[in-house]
């Protein structure tokens, strides 16, 4: 195993790539927000914008993933408010499905995240983003427990 | 002038069978066209079939590259036995045939992905219950022993589908694949007009198509609690998923007639996604959870834990296929 | 056409916006890479793309180029979107095959390191590049516009959009929760800084707003239900019952005279409890309509069922009373929706140094307004809750304002009106009077004379917070007095002034139920509870949601002139929607794959639109277009991926994707 020395600079030098999916109406108006006040946060999430977190399909989260995603971050209108009624409701029931499978699958907590962030709440987007950029950090890089490249060769006696 | 070539004395086409890590049912399949094989015989020499006829891997390495008209492989890659023998089939063969779930998506054998290898040789060769190995003896790919020596395959770290290791040309999905579908492909294949490259052979709509009890889901189904079979008391006649019991015909291909169903039990999924889904499990998960009855976090999070191993259950067939598991790196990623 | 195909020409351009991108992204390098990009034909970087010369170079490539996709990154799409598309499409192209890349809002205005910011456009960019190839010519749908307009809340700018419409031949629905329209305006006395009366320059509006043949006016209503969308909104609307009935009563108010109850006794909201009328009784004598209410809570007959109903004897053949009467639905349809629900007034208790609600000589200014109006509780005469006529007043700016602890926001109305109040009371008592404020605030037009008017005549301005009101005396003088104790900041002195009265500047704040009527209607607020307009410069009357409008203090506290403003400027926005008789619809709608869908059902449930049903005849889901709004629920539920949903399409999302992970 790597020494704390060398995983400490691993860390360090290391930057997450977080995708985000923000729904139209909330959290890319925060984002939107975030950016007339001037708010900065890390630069590490690339935002893809649906219309509503409810268009967000678990295989856009398992494709980023497979893709070289560090995280995945879900960003909808609180409970009550969404621009659909209902949509962030079933994104949260699936969200709390995919989380299982992720977890088994040796994916951490803290690289799926969903958070409700209403259009004015551009603070709430950096704290999110920020948090989330230092627990990835303190992680280090998703390493997907299956090595794909390669078959070793035989069993070890 | 030239004398135009000789017509081959056995003008048959060549047909071979063969099986990597699976349970045996997809042979049974072959079996079931019951007097159909005879038809099948008459038009085809099986050229290789080990669990039938007594040939002989070096037969199959005799015979000239690309002389097999078809291959059908069923069961997942695990071994180097298996990998080596997919490659010599591939070789010999025109048309590969992925047969049934684990050769297709990985099948049941690919649940083993949760796994690391050395996990599963210690819990089957020292930890299960009924093993006694104080010695901790393991299987060895060579043992030498008086100058003589006896070799087993080696077992890679993960379990593959068909075309994680070779390039497969049609895909036969189920577990097993019905006799129907098989008589189907291969009088497709006969028939020389061969469909695209990668086609599944079978429908391309989810099961509900065809199921007998369509009829009976309700329009606008939400369900509080997901039940397994053997908590269930099913109705024979109503939708299955209606009655709380998990049910993966929406997100699976249909092509089986809904044998499940028909037999009082959920569809679980084994002829995998249709063409236009890239993650079985991600979307079966998605269908699954989108009709939970409840806005409650806390509510929710209890009903999806009515699904006791969301991956054994939304995975059960189709991990080594999935974006997370999957081994095979296609080209758009290979050319980033 | 798509990515895998060799047609694809793609022409992209990278906006520096001034400095605003470029000073933090390296705009040049951005376009150089993806100008290496497969597809790319042609990568340009321009001062500002949303300029006339931006957008013509846009039009011009795509002719002379034969680009078939256009990719912009400059602002966010809610800013600039259609002013590209209408670009692309005077280039000959469909605006659809284009997409647009925020590298403003998202990324230059940020983040501060240039490289990591340069690297992020670049990622966001060549997703761009990536997703438009496999745009699809889109056409937007067109929705005729029901012309009518639904007006909620009754006040000065509720009002004065219904006439403006009205006056310009749209029929109005104006509902108002309250018996009377007029709203808080109708409260006060004088208003700043001409100090002409309110009630003289309001109730001929209001009055114009019964007498108008355009304008339908349901007072004691509320909007209970909102469905549809923008030009075809379908509205449930609550009325409460009045127990009188409005068509049959003539106003002559002999009912409230003829109640049981001799002696008003129940505390009058009107006036703040200030004042006390009967259970059948009328808000104040303009009121509109002029029409009685009984208060169910109060009238003996609703209690005991008991009563002699002497309020019916004296109606006598007219009928109006009408004590069984039931709450009554109506549904209407409207093309638009202007919302100027306004606002309440600080909650004086939440500063509990200022002793409101202890001490009985401490009022807040709406209390006051009431108090000095001629038609309030005690005719316009300044008495207080003691009977005695004040001789020294203070008032405290900026109560509920600017405050940390409560709300940091400006009330821009508190010094204004704080003035006035100074020299109403001035002039209606002779009594001292000392203004505490924080800053004084008198930005508009003709204000800062008004305050040099007040310094004239005599006011005390004393420039300071107050710290606390207390009734514990340490002088002789300051016995029976409310002592008011506050660092006087411009001499760096801690004064006490002892007053007889004190004022309490209350700030204005969102109503209490103001999330639910934004839920209700579906649209934004910001994070203190102001609805939030589309852009705060150039579309503060505009929503997040098309067709509904804001008007007045809902949006935020302003004046009287400001709101007035706000409502001809909501109107006109809705005049100017209803006059184009049609709406686009953003073609982003979901749609089944007949051959494909297995019927499943799935979906059914899932669209709080009950867009989607199921066909009978041929077993599968079909999607009304009109009622789909292009959530994509559906569609990532869909196990089978039989739906699919224009502009946010699996494939073009897994480029997208793809995309910025590309050097991943």
């Amino acid at each position: 195993m790597s020494n704390p020395e060398s995983l400490v600079a691993i860390q360090n030098s290391f930057e997450p790539k977080i995708v985000a999916f923000f729904c139209n109406w909330c959290t890319y108006l925060a984002a939107d927000l975030a950016g007339t006040s001037r708010i900065k946060y890390a630069p590490n999430i690339r935002v893809i914008r649906t219309m509503c977190s409810g268009r967000v399909d678990p295989q856009f989260v398992l494709e980023a993933f497979a893709r070289g995603a560090d995280g995945v971050l879900i960003g909808g209108c609180h409970p009550g408010d969404c621009h659909y009624q209902e949509g962030n409701y079933k994104t949260l029931r699936r969200v709390r499905m995919l989380r299982r499978v992720l977890r088994e699958m040796g994916i951490e907590d803290e690289r799926f995240r969903l958070e409700w962030i209403s259009a004015s709440e551009a603070e709430r987007l950096k704290v999110a983003v920020n948090d989330m950029v230092e627990k990835i950090r303190a992680l280090g890089p998703l390493r997907l427990e299956i090595k794909a490249e390669h078959f070793p060769e035989e069993v070890a006696a | 002038m030239t004398k135009p070539a000789a017509v081959p004395k056995n003008p048959k086409p060549k047909v071979a069978f063969y099986w990597c890590a699976s349970c045996g049912g997809c042979e049974e399949t072959v079996l079931d066209l019951d007097e159909r094989v005879l038809d099948v015989v008459a038009a085809v020499d099986i050229v290789f079939w080990p669990v039938a006829l007594d040939f002989k891997r070096h037969d199959v390495e005799a015979l000239p590259d690309g002389s097999i008209l078809a291959a059908f492989v069923n069961g997942a890659v695990r071994t180097t036995e298996q990998e080596e023998m997919a490659h010599l089939l591939r070789k010999k063969a025109k048309v590969l045939v992925a047969l049934g779930s684990c050769a297709q998506l990985g099948g049941i054998a690919g649940l083993a992905n949760l796994s690391s290898r050395e996990g599963i040789l210690q819990s089957s060769y020292c930890e299960s219950p009924s093993t006694v190995n104080a010695e901790k003896v393991f299987p060895q790919t060579l043992y030498k022993e008086n100058g003589y020596s006896v070799s087993l395959p080696g077992l890679f770290e993960t379990v593959c589908s068909l075309d994680q290791v070779v390039d497969v040309d049609y895909y036969l999905p189920g577990c097993p694949p019905t006799p129907k579908l098989l008589w189907d492909a291969v009088h497709v294949l006969l028939g020389g007009e061969l469909p695209p490259k990668g086609t599944v052979l079978a429908p391309d709509r989810a099961l509900c198509e065809e199921c007998p009890r369509k009829d009976t889901r309700p329009e606008k189904l939400t369900l509080k609690e997901f039940k397994r079979p053997q908590d269930a008391v099913i109705d024979e006649a109503t939708c299955v998923l209606a009655q709380g019991v998990v049910c993966l015909g929406p997100a699976t291909r249909s092509g089986c007639e809904a044998l499940c169903p028909q037999g009082n039990m959920p569809c679980t999924g084994c002829f995998g996604p249709t063409s236009r889904v890239r993650d079985y499990g991600a979307k079966a998960l998605s269908a699954i959870s989108s009709i939970i009855d409840s806005n409650d976090p806390e509510e929710i999070e209890k009903i999806v834990h009515t699904v006791p191993d969301p991956v054994g259950t939304f995975y059960r067939y189709s991990l080594p296929a999935s974006l997370l598991r999957r081994k095979k790196i296609d080209e758009a990623l290979k050319t980033k | 056409m798509d990515a895998r195909n060799g047609d694809l020409r793609i022409g992209v351009y990278v906006c520096h916006c001034g400095t605003n991108i470029a000073a933090t992204v390296d705009v040049k390098a951005v376009a150089e890479y993806a100008a290496a990009l497969p597809g790319v034909v042609v990568s340009r970087e321009y001062k500002y793309m949303c300029s006339d010369p931006g957008q013509e170079l846009i039009r011009q490539d795509i002719v002379e180029l034969k680009l078939n996709r256009i990719v912009v990154a400059s602002c966010s799409p809610l800013l600039h979107e259609e002013t590209f598309r209408g670009a692309v499409a005077k280039g000959g192209l469909n605006p659809f095959c284009f997409q647009m890349v925020n590298i403003r809002e998202h990324d230059s205005w940020v983040h501060q390191d240039r490289q990591r910011a340069t690297e992020k456009a670049i990622a966001l960019v060549r997703a761009a590049i990536r997703r438009v190839a496999l745009h699809k010519p889109l056409e937007k749908k067109r929705v005729p516009i029901h012309p009518d307009v639904l007006i909620v809340g009754g006040g000065i700018a509720g009002i004065h959009a219904a006439l403006t419409l009205a006056n310009a031949g749209k029929h109005v629905y104006l509902v108002e929760r309250e018996p009377t329209i007029g709203g808080n305006m109708a409260k006060f006395d004088k208003t700043f800084p001409t100090l002409d009366c309110a009630a003289c320059i309001l109730t001929p509006k209001m009055t114009a707003v019964k007498k108008h043949p355009n304008i339908t006016l349901w007072t004691l209503s509320e909007v209970t239900e909102v469905q549809g969308y923008v030009g075809n909104f379908e509205i449930a609307v609550t009325r409460k019952p009045r127990y009188i009935n409005e068509d049959l009563c003539v106003g002559c108010l002999e009912c409230i005279e003829a109640c049981v109850y001799k002696q008003a006794k129940v505390p009058d909201e009107f006036n703040l409890g200030l004042g006390k009328r009967r259970p059948i009784y009328i808000s104040f004598p303009q009121a509109v309509p002029q029409i009685p209410v009984i208060d169910p809570e109060t009238c003996i007959d609703f209690k005991t069922g008991r009563c002699k109903k002497t309020c019916i004897e004296a109606c006598g053949d007219r009928h109006a009373v009408d004590l069984k009467q039931q709450p009554k639905q109506e549904t209407i349809k409207v093309g638009a929706i202007i919302l100027a629900t306004g606002y309440q007034t600080f909650d004086a208790r939440k500063v509990p140094d200022y002793g409101y609600g202890v001490y009985p000589n401490v009022y807040t200014a709406p209390e006051v307004e009431r108090l000095i109006n001629a038609s309030g509780p005690t005719g316009g005469e300044v008495i207080l809750r003691d009977g005695r006529k004040p001789q020294s007043i203070g008032i405290i700016h900026c109560v509920g304002s600017r405050d940390e602890n409560t709300n940091k926001w400006c009330s821009r109305v508190c010094c204004m009106y704080s003035l006035k109040l100074a020299h109403l009371l001035k002039e209606r008592t002779g009594a001292e009077v000392y203004n505490f404020y924080i800053d004084m605030r008198a930005a508009g037009k003709a204000y800062e004379e008004f305050y040099h008017k007040l310094l004239e005549e005599g006011v005390h301005m004393i420039r300071g917070r107050v710290a606390e009101v207390t009734d514990w005396a340490v002088t002789p003088e300051e016995e029976g007095k409310l002592v008011m104790r506050a660092e006087d900041t411009l001499i760096s002195f801690v004064r006490r002034v002892p007053v007889d009265m004190v004022v309490l500047s209350v700030g204005l704040v969102p109503h209490e139920d103001a999330k639910d009527v934004r839920r209700l209607f579906n649209i934004s607020c910001s994070s203190e509870g102001w609805f939030l307009e589309r852009h705060p410069k150039l579309a503060p009357v505009n929503t997040f949601t098309d067709g509904i409008f804001i008007a007045g203090a809902c949006q935020a506290p302003k004046d009287i002139p400001d709101a007035v403003g706000q409502a001809g400027s909501a109107a006109a926005e809705a005049m100017v929607l209803i006059d184009t008789g049609y709406v686009e619809m953003e073609p982003n709608t979901a749609y089944i794959l007949e051959e494909e869908c297995s019927g499943c059902k799935t979906c059914i449930p899932l669209c709080p639109y009950s867009a989607i049903t199921f066909l009978a005849d041929k077993k599968i889901a079909h999607i009304n277009e009109v009622l789909c709004k292009g959530c994509g629920t559906c569609v990532a539920a869909c196990p089978s991926g039989s739906i699919k949903q224009n502009l946010f399409e699996d494939e073009e999302i897994f480029e997208e994707i793809r995309g910025v992970l590309a050097n991943a």
